[in-house]
């Protein structure tokens, strides 16, 4: 009978991140094949805003997604967004998975995203020549996790992006950076969240910020609610990383929600029958 | 006349080799089912590890949390995250005994209806159970099957109040393996 317990499966790390977002940008974790998640995105205005709005709560801005996983490795997605009247698409793809016992090590997950933004909002000089090759934004990001406990989980970003027109000539196309994202699950409902994206070389005109975001995710059956303080408006990742102007120390935070509802399309094959 | 005796011999000694006999499987099959008004969850493991030693009727079961397959992908990983907290208790393991073994006759053809009484381990938590099995002999396999009942609380699984109507308290479980001679 000594059979049992000589066969060591590999078992990967799961649920890394309770969301694919951390917070504004992209986490580790896919939706799973077969399933489509909606996602509703919201940021209101700043707490410095005033009575007169309310303290933000009259300024909305938002993100709507639809995203779908082709298999459990590559999911795409489609989101409309009404900041800068943007339409984002974009890929994420499982490059491989951190292993939590087996025979095989992997100490982290690796994923790869990319994504295209299209600017809709009218031509700044509708007199020059506009093309348009000059409303596209593309971004690319590597992302390492590692989940060290059933706690805490841990993920960094590198990030390049690039923009086809920006505003003046001293501007740069290309802009690095990278980000910082971290979660530590309180119950097995709640987590709290944290993210900083920081832009390398200082290629950004100088009232521009780093984002900075804290937030917590409540888990209920299918729905995942995030809550958060950002100094972000954007809600796609050219945005959040290379056009934040809120600067925390003035009070520039919005409060925001993203909601994300799964649906299963397609079944995995059905269990055997009973 | 020496290759009947050869033959003779064959027979004899392969007959005694059967008293220690192994059976085993990797490809067995572990299925629940709970049932409530609001849904019903289903999810099955096909790579479940079965053993059993026909001279003294143990029966060893070995399956890992982490195959079992769902219909819908969250439901797997909250019933790993949790449900059975698979990365502290990554396997479900059962250890028994048929209980009378004059019931069954694994030399000969045939279905025989019998007791299995052992312990079950899931989420780290060890219950003894007694349940009907049926095992059908013949052509060198094994098939044996039973289908019991699991309480969650019985193992310490914690099923919040907001889901009590979508979890039954008692799942269950059917277990399914052809079991052929484990060759060394």
């Amino acid at each position: 009978m000594s059979l049992l317990g000589d066969s060591d499966p590999i078992i990967y790390s799961s649920a890394t991140f309770k969301s694919t977002r951390v917070i504004n940008g992209q986490s580790i974790e896919n939706v799973a094949g077969g399933v489509m998640d909606f996602r509703v995105s919201h940021r209101f205005g700043t707490f410095n805003s005033g009575i007169h709005k309310m303290f933000g709560l009259d300024i909305a801005s938002m993100r709507l997604g639809l995203e779908y996983g082709l298999n459990d490795r590559v999911m795409v997605g489609l989101g409309r967004s009404n900041v800068n009247e943007e339409v984002d698409a974009f890929t994420k793809i499982k490059i491989f998975k951190q292993v939590e016992s087996g025979p095989k090590k992997m100490p982290i997950s690796l994923s790869y995203f990319a994504s295209m933004v299209m600017r809709g909002t009218a031509w700044a000089d509708p007199n020059r020549d506009n093309y348009f090759t000059s409303r596209l934004f593309y971004c690319h990001q590597l992302l390492l996790a590692r989940k060290f406990n059933d706690q805490l989980s841990i993920q960094l970003t590198p990030t390049f992006v690039h923009r086809n027109l920006v505003e003046t000539k001293a501007d740069f196309h290309d802009i690095y950076a990278m980000g910082y994202g971290g979660r530590y699950k309180l119950t097995r409902r709640l987590a709290v969240n944290a993210e900083y994206f920081h832009v390398l070389g200082n290629r950004l005109p100088s009232g521009n910020t780093n984002s900075l975001s804290l937030g917590v995710d409540l888990e209920t059956g299918g729905h995942v609610f995030q809550l958060h303080i950002t100094n972000s408006a954007s809600m796609n990742e050219k945005g959040f990383i290379t056009e934040t102007t809120g600067e925390w120390s003035k009070g520039d935070i919005q409060f925001g929600f993203n909601i994300s509802r799964v649906f299963t399309i397609k079944e995995k094959k059905p269990p055997l029958a009973q | 006349m020496n290759k009947s005796l050869i033959i003779f011999c064959i027979v004899v000694l392969s007959s005694f080799q059967m008293m220690g006999q192994k059976f085993f499987t990797r490809n067995g099959h572990l299925g629940f089912f709970s049932k409530t008004n609001m849904e019903d969850i289903k999810a099955s493991n096909e790579s479940v590890t079965y053993i059993m030693d026909l001279s003294t009727g143990e029966i060893n079961i070995s399956a890992l949390q982490t195959n079992f397959q769902f219909e819908k992908a969250l439901m797997q990983e909250h019933y790993n995250e949790n449900y059975v907290e698979s990365s502290k208790f990554p396997k479900a393991i059962f250890k028994g005994k048929i209980d009378d073994m004059s019931k069954v006759n694994f030399k000969m053809e045939g279905v025989y209806n019998a007791k299995v009484s052992g312990n079950l381990e899931i989420h780290g938590v060890t219950k003894p159970y007694s349940v009907d099995a049926v095992f059908k002999v013949g052509g060198g396999h094994v098939l044996a099957e039973t289908n019991f009942k699991v309480k969650c609380a019985d193992h310490n699984i914690k099923i919040e109040s907001s889901l009590k109507n979508n979890i039954a308290e008692s799942i269950d479980v059917n277990a399914k393996a052809d079991l052929t001679e484990l060759k060394k």
